[in-house]
């Protein structure tokens, strides 16, 4: 059986005494060790004194909101019916020119057959497929929304009716003022039309799934 | 010797000093008049000033190289860099390393040149890359260049990474060049996908909106990465310009210093044989056996 280990002598504290290169008389660390530390110290500091700004400023969108809560005009109430979807374009992304635009497919709530508790006095569909976010189109032939990328399939309300998408098609919030039909922030919804933060495509709601998607600060 | 001038350079030690005109004795004769030009001189003295040439044509470079190699030592390294042994049945396979790193070196300068007449913003990318295939100098071309050169070099990649896999090439003490072999794989695809935006089409616009959402499924830290892929919460005029410092900048100079540590060690620890060649016995070991 071997030898439990010895506990090690305590060492001086003095250069001097446990005979380093370098050592003097009543030191505790050698001017060498001191000024390698100092340098690599210096170094250290100065590099971190551009790293970090750059890191933070690439980061940084991480942890904004660019795009301001505004509401958008789209149009008079006459133009927009509880039957069928009308399409408008908003702006997204305000720096972006055409890329920054999206379509969003507008209609009336029916209080008599709408089921979701949103209080919304319009229904705004996002296009942007819960599955990749690829444009979903509007089909009032089928009363369906349907993605040409993986074959995503929604219903009238944007509940999944089939394909590979994870949760209903995301939606605006929208008001009414002086008789015409603003539509304002973008908000995701679980399985049961359930209002949550704007989430990416592709990530579920449901259940505890909501909290391997965290909401983040930007939006 | 080539201090001197030409005439009086001679070779073999022949005596041409004889003048060939007049009677010899320093007079001429009357037949002749005195300052005649005399044809064999001059052609002589051509004749050397073009030799004086040719030798100072040899010389120059090899006095160049040996100013840079005198300061540098790097004669012994390129040597052996460029004469190193390699193993028996070494094939063509073994150039699909070389010929990805050209495909990198085509996609630089192609790329470097392409950037002279790209506008990295949403409104305008567009239009810029029409300007390039269209009205640019030969500009359909270097785009051409670029774009097929893209596909060129993720194949090439994989097929180095397979012959490196199927030989064996990545064992023992060749484990680290493998891993930097596969961030450099990692890397390579990086650029594809970032490069992929930047014409700014439809189809450049889709894919990365798509791209990025699939970053989003990733739980946890997904959306977070998505957002830092995006510059924000939506697509934007950040992700453009991001996306193309990173495939202008970042990624091409970390790619250049990996090539650099990746060939290194190719010197360094040579390559291997391929598989299928026996290992040769010692000579004695082989005697013993019989």
């Amino acid at each position: 059986m071997p030898e439990p280990p010895k506990r090690k002598k305590k060492q001086s504290p003095y250069t001097a005494d446990r005979g380093w290169v370098g050592a003097y008389e009543g030191e505790t660390v050698t001017r060498r060790a001191l000024f390698s530390g100092g340098a690599a110290a210096a170094g250290g500091v100065a590099t971190a004194a551009f790293a970090l700004p750059a890191l933070g400023f690439a980061l940084g969108p991480l942890f904004e909101q660019q795009n301001p809560r505004t509401w958008q005009d789209v149009g008079p109430e006459a133009d927009f019916n509880p039957q069928s979807y009308v399409p408008k374009v908003i702006t997204l992304s305000t720096d972006a020119g055409e890329a920054g635009k999206a379509t969003i497919y507008v209609r009336k709530y029916d209080p008599a057959k709408d089921t979701d508790k949103l209080k919304q006095p319009y229904v705004v569909v996002s296009t942007r497929c819960a599955h990749a976010g690829c444009p979903v189109r509007y089909v009032q032939a089928a009363q369906r929304f349907i993605c040409p990328c993986h074959g995503g399939v929604y219903d009238f309300d944007g509940k999944v009716a089939g394909g590979p998408p994870v949760r209903p098609l995301d939606r605006f919030d929208s008001k009414v003022v002086n008789g015409r039909v603003q539509v304002g922030m973008r908000f995701s919804l679980d399985s049961k039309l359930e209002r949550h933060k704007p989430r990416d495509p592709g990530q579920h709601l449901d259940g505890l799934w909501q909290y391997l998607y965290p909401s983040r600060p930007t939006t | 010797m080539k201090l001197l001038p030409g005439p009086l350079r001679r070779k073999n030690g022949k005596d041409e000093t004889k003048p060939k005109n007049g009677n010899g004795n320093g007079t001429t004769t009357a037949l002749r008049r005195p300052n005649a030009p005399d044809k064999q001189a001059e052609e002589r003295e051509k004749e050397a000033n073009r030799q004086r040439l040719k030798e100072t044509a040899t010389e120059v470079p090899i006095a160049a190289l040996g100013w840079i190699d005198e300061r540098t030592g790097g004669g012994p390294f390129l040597r052996g860099f460029l004469f190193r042994k390699v193993p028996k049945g070494t094939n063509w396979y073994y150039t699909l390393g070389s010929a990805t790193m050209f495909a990198f070196l085509s996609q630089a300068v192609t790329g470097v040149f392409l950037a002279m007449y790209y506008r990295p913003s949403a409104t305008e990318a567009y239009a810029s890359v029409q300007h390039i295939n269209d009205d640019v100098f030969m500009g359909l071309l270097v785009r051409g260049m670029h774009k097929w050169g893209a596909t060129v070099m993720v194949v090439l990649i994989f097929l180095h990474m397979g012959r490196t896999f199927f030989f064996g090439a990545y064992k023992y003490p060749r484990e680290l060049n493998w891993i930097i072999g596969v961030v450099l794989l990692i890397l390579t695809l990086v650029m594809a996908l970032t490069g992929y935006l930047l014409p700014f089409d439809q189809r450049s616009f889709w894919a990365t909106v798509v791209a990025a959402n699939i970053t989003g499924t990733g739980p946890i830290v997904g959306p977070y990465l998505a957002d830092f892929l995006r510059g924000g919460a939506e697509f934007g005029a950040t992700t453009l310009s991001r996306f193309y410092a990173i495939h202008m900048l970042l990624i091409p100079g970390l790619i250049a210093a990996l090539i650099g540590a990746h060939l290194f060690l190719v010197a360094k620890l040579g390559t291997t044989a391929p598989p299928w060649l026996k290992a040769e016995k010692a000579r004695d070991l082989a005697q013993e056996e019989i």
